[in-house]
């Protein structure tokens, strides 16, 4: 089952900060569900197919017309920090 | 005469007679959310001035105004242009979105009144509405129960006469759960037969919007605007035929399965007599009622725990602090703005679901889990294909248990995900289910399961109706009934 470990590399995957003390509750809790979750292994699926669209659709296609959008402004209305016309972040590469 | 017991159907007809106002209609409604919101907490935003100007304009002409001034709660999952949209996270706490859901924009153009949005479990996550970053919501037939989830506000709220019906969404079973929890009509679609655009994502290939009524023939009237491709959303589809009203007629002609692994052991004696009491009626109603079968229904918890939590863990990525929502303050580079954003914004469970879905996509386990829970998924999909070469219509509890109480099962995210193990199923196969109240067990509402064929519909609206009046539940939340 997954450890302390296994939960601080998968909250690094998913750009999650846990303190120490989340890291063994989660790894109590993950390992429970897990435990559950690997009854499917009980299962002979070889030669099943994987379900990719419950209604079987495939390709969905429609002309390629140009339509209107939402404004630069309206885009921008949300941003935690805005300049111009750009969502500004933190440094991305330090010097 | 108490306004609050009204269908939507009737209060159209009485409007339509000119023997109510929608002035009145939508104050009923506000001035019972005065009375009760303290305690239910049903919503996250009230739009009291909005809803009183939108009710003054309904006697308006023009466009389809089938649904004139019906007093209407939206999830708070679904956006809505100029009006806050949270999810229950802190993560989007002061979102305000520049577009309208188009589930939202279709019955806002056929003339209901937005009386706010409701609460949910954060991002739909959840089976009690306790998920909530903004506290919970109270079951209005025991302010010390959940009312479920995620839909848990949109149900309290049409259950306790705070809105006269709702839009929730269904990814595990978030409109049927909660909607048996507070002893209402709960209708999740085939899926793709509503519009996704502006429905905030949870798990792509399960969500879908649908009604929270007080009867069946209101979420057959709901249903009729929700319906239909839309260009904004590439996986909606036309529903083949349009909705009808049903019609007051016995289930004679129906031959129905019941689900002998949603309605044996693992469902509580209570629940299972009410049910099976239920049964009993719609036999004498004229239905062939017999057992069927869903080998693979102990498989769907755990297929679904991978694939909605895999789904999720992408769909969630966007959460960022970069183009809207929270964002930490103080972050040395964009990585740890990121890791610090996410870490203050998402709740517990949010986390829980994003770690468990991360995993299980990870290199090394994806064969193992996201890869073998999609062919679990063809399993399901054809249990139920055999099972409708023999039966119309399948049914089973909705919920293995009654509503429990707050606090009862936070600590315990397995027993809480076992609240779905009924209504999971058909979001696995993408089929049409629905839950309505057929009786009480200890005081609380105990709800019917009816799930049908893809796009079968009206069949299952019919039936559900033909139920609802021979089993003849007429019960509503004591917050309802002190109106009388």
């Amino acid at each position: 089952m997954v450890n302390h470990d296994d939960v601080r590399y998968v909250a690094g995957l998913a750009k999650l900060k846990l303190a120490e003390e989340e890291l063994d509750r989660y790894a109590v809790q993950l390992s429970t569900i897990l435990n559950h979750i690997n009854k499917i292994a009980e299962l002979d699926l070889d030669g099943v197919e994987p379900t990719s669209h419950v209604l079987k659709l495939t390709n969905v296609f429609r002309e390629d017309e140009p339509q209107s959008s939402i404004s630069q402004e309206a885009a921008l209305a949300n941003g935690p920090e805005v300049e111009g016309n750009a969502f500004r972040v933190p440094a991305i590469v330090r010097k | 005469m108490n306004l609050l017991r009204l269908t939507a159907m009737e209060a159209l007809e009485m409007m339509g007679r000119d023997e109510l106002s929608a002035g009145d209609l939508t104050g009923a409604f506000l001035d019972q959310i005065d009375r009760h919101e303290g305690d239910v907490a049903a919503y996250l935003y009230v739009n009291e001035a909005g809803a009183r100007e939108q009710a003054a304009a309904a006697g308006g002409r023009g466009g389809d105004r089938s649904l004139n001034g019906i007093p209407t709660a939206i999830k708070d999952v679904l956006c809505t242009e100029g009006m806050r949209t949270t999810c229950g996270s802190r993560m989007l706490e002061g979102f305000v979105p520049v577009y309208t859901a188009t589930c939202v924009s279709r019955l806002a153009e056929a003339g209901v009144v937005n009386l706010g949005k409701t609460n949910m479990d954060e991002f739909a996550m959840g089976s009690s509405t306790e998920n909530s970053a903004f506290g919970p919501t109270r079951n209005p037939w025991d302010l010390d129960r959940v009312p479920g989830g995620s839909s848990g506000g949109s149900a309290a709220a049409v259950a306790a006469g705070e809105a006269m019906w709702a839009l929730g969404s269904d990814t595990g079973g978030s409109i049927r759960q909660p909607a048996s929890f507070c002893g209402i009509v709960g209708f999740k679609p085939t899926y793709g037969s509503v519009s996704r655009y502006g429905l905030v994502a949870f798990a792509s290939s399960f969500d879908q919007v649908g009604p929270l009524t007080r009867s069946v023939r209101d979420a057959a009237l709901m249903l009729q605007h929700l319906v239909g491709k839309d260009p904004r959303d590439s996986t909606s589809v036309a529903h083949p035929e349009e909705i009808v009203i049903p019609r007051d007629q016995d289930l004679s002609g129906l031959k129905i399965g019941i689900i002998s692994e949603l309605s044996g052991g693992g469902i509580d004696a209570g629940v299972r007599e009410v049910f099976q009491q239920a049964v009993r009626t719609m036999a004498e109603a004229g239905a062939e009622m017999e057992t069927a079968s869903i080998p693979h229904a102990e498989y769907c918890i755990p297929a679904y725990y991978i694939l909605a939590p895999a789904e999720a863990s992408a769909n969630l990525a966007r959460y960022d602090g970069v183009r809207f929502g929270l964002r930490a303050q103080g972050a040395r580079d964009v990585i740890e703005m990121y890791e610090e954003t996410r870490s203050l914004g998402f709740g517990d469970e949010v986390k829980r679901r994003i770690m468990l879905g991360t995993y299980a996509l990870s290199s090394g386990y994806y064969d193992a889990y996201y890869g073998q829970a999609q062919k679990v998924r063809t399993l399901v999909v054809n249990d139920f294909d055999a099972a409708f070469r023999e039966f119309d219509l399948l049914v089973s509890p909705t919920t293995p248990t009654t509503a429990f109480g707050l606090g009862e099962r936070v600590d315990d995210p397995l027993t809480m995900y076992m609240s779905d193990i009924c209504t999971v199923p058909a979001n696995l196969a993408g089929l049409p289910a629905i839950s309505i109240p057929v009786g009480l067990d200890g005081g609380m509402p105990v709800g019917m399961q009816f799930m049908g064929p893809a796009f079968s519909a009206n069949r299952l609206l019919q039936a559900a109706h033909s139920t609802e009046a021979a089993v003849a539940f007429d019960r509503v939340s004591p917050l309802i009934e002190e109106q009388d």
